[in-house]
């Protein structure tokens, strides 16, 4: 198997954390609320999904567990920053912080260890194809992950749920004007996103790189929070970003294999290196992100 | 209405003027809502609560070794979080406090490393300035990409501080690891004269308390006495009025970030001139962060910041304590400030607003 196709092959996988992530975040951003707590929302749905799959729950109660305990504590942060209209930043970074510690209380004692990921489906003849074949084998969480892409694409292009979001998160005066419960929705889009950090936690932990590690979320979280602003709040650059990402960090791991002489801290912050030179390029280009922002994003509301 | 509504849930309604008095009840409520939740966390964990309020809230002040300890820790997390209040109230968010925190210790002690033969007392007051100047490059950074491409601060300071651990790692497993080190990933111990002095005899406390001291004095004269100061912060309150007084905002970002970037690089160079004495893995233990609570709970004033930072450092200490006598891991102090700031978010929120019941909410709310 030669770099490309190590890429091609594991690029979607290791795309998913940040791909999920990253639609959670979505979702509350278009609402209006800024989520800066991500990465430790991804922190506890790891540990909650690495304790489980290891106690012999097994993957699918891991996920379903990491998903409720993160949204458990992103409803934390929406009672703060929505309910008592604290400031947004300093809200997220709490939570942050909060949910970060929280891992590494539970995780302790897991430190280490290792579970079994999960098999991999191939699809038929697809898989088959030379070069690209290892794109279309994946374990059923990528797939389901695809999927949610273009659930998520479709809710925002179609569907009138999308539309309720995208005006609460626009213009909530006018929203709630209209009869919408400005509120309710916000704290629902929060939860949801949470839910979804939780998975890109557990997939990180009990899929990805099945062992328990403090801190192996490693600014994953972070960088998903960036992947909005990189996909200018569209799901389908959204995805793709994501995927940029995937193959940032297979290409490191490609690098070092190939025996190319770069100092292993050098390849560890590239993801970050990218994300800060990708911002600076996307960012600079201020039309493109009035065009595609949200109006009232950190915004308190009150009627 | 707010999502607290509902019809067994009080509003919040907004008060005619702010509460002073709930400003200021409003840190000690918060600590107190953190430590019922966090013992309630250790009744759940198994640990005997009363050992560990003792442990952790008590013990750091009863004797006066540990309390020495205590003002250790205050020197940085009182110079990171003025340093970051500053920006705070301009809204420039710059959370990466940690990697300019870095920096500083990575540019100190290049002095020691390079001329580890070196003597006289020029040396540690240098490593203090070159500190200064390595926190304030790396938030340059930041305030480049801000100002000219109009990046989000919060995201490159952040990142900027994953690379800067990275950064440290490089350097202590290459170029400046010691070579009689055994192989741990530490620099060489440095000499005497690159060491800040003592300040209270017996004790780890060093002159770079002090240091703090004069920068928190230099921060309030700034923010509650200058004009720049009263920019800034027209700048974070209200934006436009600033833009039609005529005051840059790009100016403001440098300056947040630049003030910023110089109180956490001294901070971390006196780390590494001080109770370190060698550059090391460990001099990041998230003071970059923990300033970041430390410049809210003080309600982002030079004053309440000194209590603030005095209460985070006896978090740290108390931590310790508890990890030997109640076998509490180390993590329950990161729960236990991500609870405290949660807390005092809730808690600040009735300087601006009350809680009214629905029935007798009729006809009051605009």
């Amino acid at each position: 198997m030669n770099a490309v196709e190590f890429v091609l092959a594991g690029m979607l996988a290791a795309a998913t954390p940040f791909l999920l992530a990253a639609l959670g975040e979505l979702v509350a951003e278009r609402a209006g609320v800024l989520n800066l707590g991500v990465e430790g929302l991804m922190a506890l749905g790891a540990v909650i999904a690495f304790i489980i799959v290891y106690q012999g729950g097994g993957h699918l109660l891991g996920f379903l567990a990491a998903g409720l305990a993160s949204a458990a504590l992103s409803l934390v942060f929406a009672v703060v920053a929505l309910g008592f209209r604290a400031n947004q930043v300093a809200t997220g970074l709490a939570t942050g912080i909060l949910g970060q510690g929280l891992s590494a209380l539970f995780g302790k004692s897991f430190e280490s260890l290792t579970v079994k990921g999960l098999p991999k489906v191939s699809l038929p003849w697809l898989s088959d194809i030379p070069v690209i074949g290892g794109l279309f084998t994946q374990d059923i969480v990528v797939w389901l992950s695809l999927a949610a892409t273009v659930a998520i694409w479709a809710m925002f292009a179609y569907t009138k749920t999308g539309l309720v979001i995208r005006a609460v998160g626009e213009n909530p005066k006018a929203a709630r004007a209209l009869g919408y419960p400005v509120i309710a929705v916000r704290f629902a889009a929060v939860a949801f996103g949470g839910a979804l950090a939780g998975f890109a936690g557990a997939y990180a932990a009990v899929v990805y790189t099945p062992l328990w590690a403090d801190g192996m979320i490693a600014g994953r979280g972070w960088i998903a929070i960036a992947l909005v602003v990189f996909g200018t709040w569209l799901t389908s650059r959204i995805f793709l970003g994501a995927c940029l990402f995937g193959a940032v960090s297979l290409a490191s791991l490609a690098a070092q294999t190939t025996g190319l002489d770069v100092s292993s801290q050098l390849l560890s912050s590239l993801p970050y290196l990218v994300t800060i030179v990708v911002l600076g390029i996307i960012s600079s280009n201020r039309r493109l992100l009035k065009l595609n922002g949200v109006a009232s994003l950190g915004e308190p509301f009150e009627q | 209405m707010s999502a607290l509504s509902g019809p067994f849930l009080p509003l919040l309604v907004r008060r005619e003027h702010a509460s002073l008095t709930v400003k200021l009840v409003a840190p000690p409520v918060a600590l107190a809502l953190a430590t019922l939740l966090n013992l309630g966390l250790y009744i759940l964990m198994g640990r005997d609560p009363v050992a560990v309020f003792h442990a952790m809230l008590l013990e750091p002040f009863l004797s006066w070794s540990s309390f020495s300890e205590v003002l250790l820790k205050t020197g940085p997390l009182l110079l990171i979080a003025q340093g970051l209040a500053i920006g705070f109230r301009a809204k420039v968010f710059n959370i990466g406090a940690e990697g300019q925190f870095i920096l500083g210790a990575i540019f100190a002690s290049a002095i020691p490393i390079w001329f580890p033969q070196a003597t006289g007392q020029w040396i540690w007051p240098s490593m203090l300035v070159i500190g200064a100047l390595g926190g304030a490059l790396w938030a340059s950074l930041t305030a480049f990409w801000r100002v000219k491409l109009n990046a989000n601060e919060i995201l490159v300071s952040l990142m900027l501080a994953l690379v800067a651990a990275q950064l440290l790692n490089y350097l202590l497993l290459g170029p400046w690891k010691d070579p009689n080190g055994f192989n741990f990933p530490q620099s060489v111990m440095f000499q005497y004269d690159a060491m800040v002095p003592i300040l209270i005899p017996g004790t780890r406390v060093n002159v770079s308390l002090l240091v703090a001291c004069a920068f928190s004095l230099a921060a309030w004269v700034f923010m509650q006495r200058s004009f720049a100061g009263y920019k800034l912060q027209v700048g974070g309150l209200a934006p436009r009025a600033a833009g039609y007084a005529g005051f840059n905002e790009g100016r403001a970002i440098w300056l947040s970030l630049l003030i910023g970037g110089i109180a956490a690089g001294l901070a971390g160079a006196a780390e590494v001139a001080g109770p370190l004495g060698q550059l090391q893995r460990s001099i990041s233990t998230g003071y970059g962060y923990a300033a970041i609570i430390v410049a809210y709970l003080g309600g982002l004033h030079p004053v309440g910041i000194v209590f603030s930072a005095l209460l985070m450092a006896a978090l740290y200490i108390g931590g310790d304590n508890a990890m030997v006598s109640a076998n509490l891991p180390v993590a329950a102090v990161r729960v236990f400030q991500g609870s405290l700031l949660l807390s005092y978010l809730v808690a600040i929120a009735f300087v601006r607003y009350r809680l009214e019941w629905r029935h007798a909410a009729h006809g009051s709310t605009p």
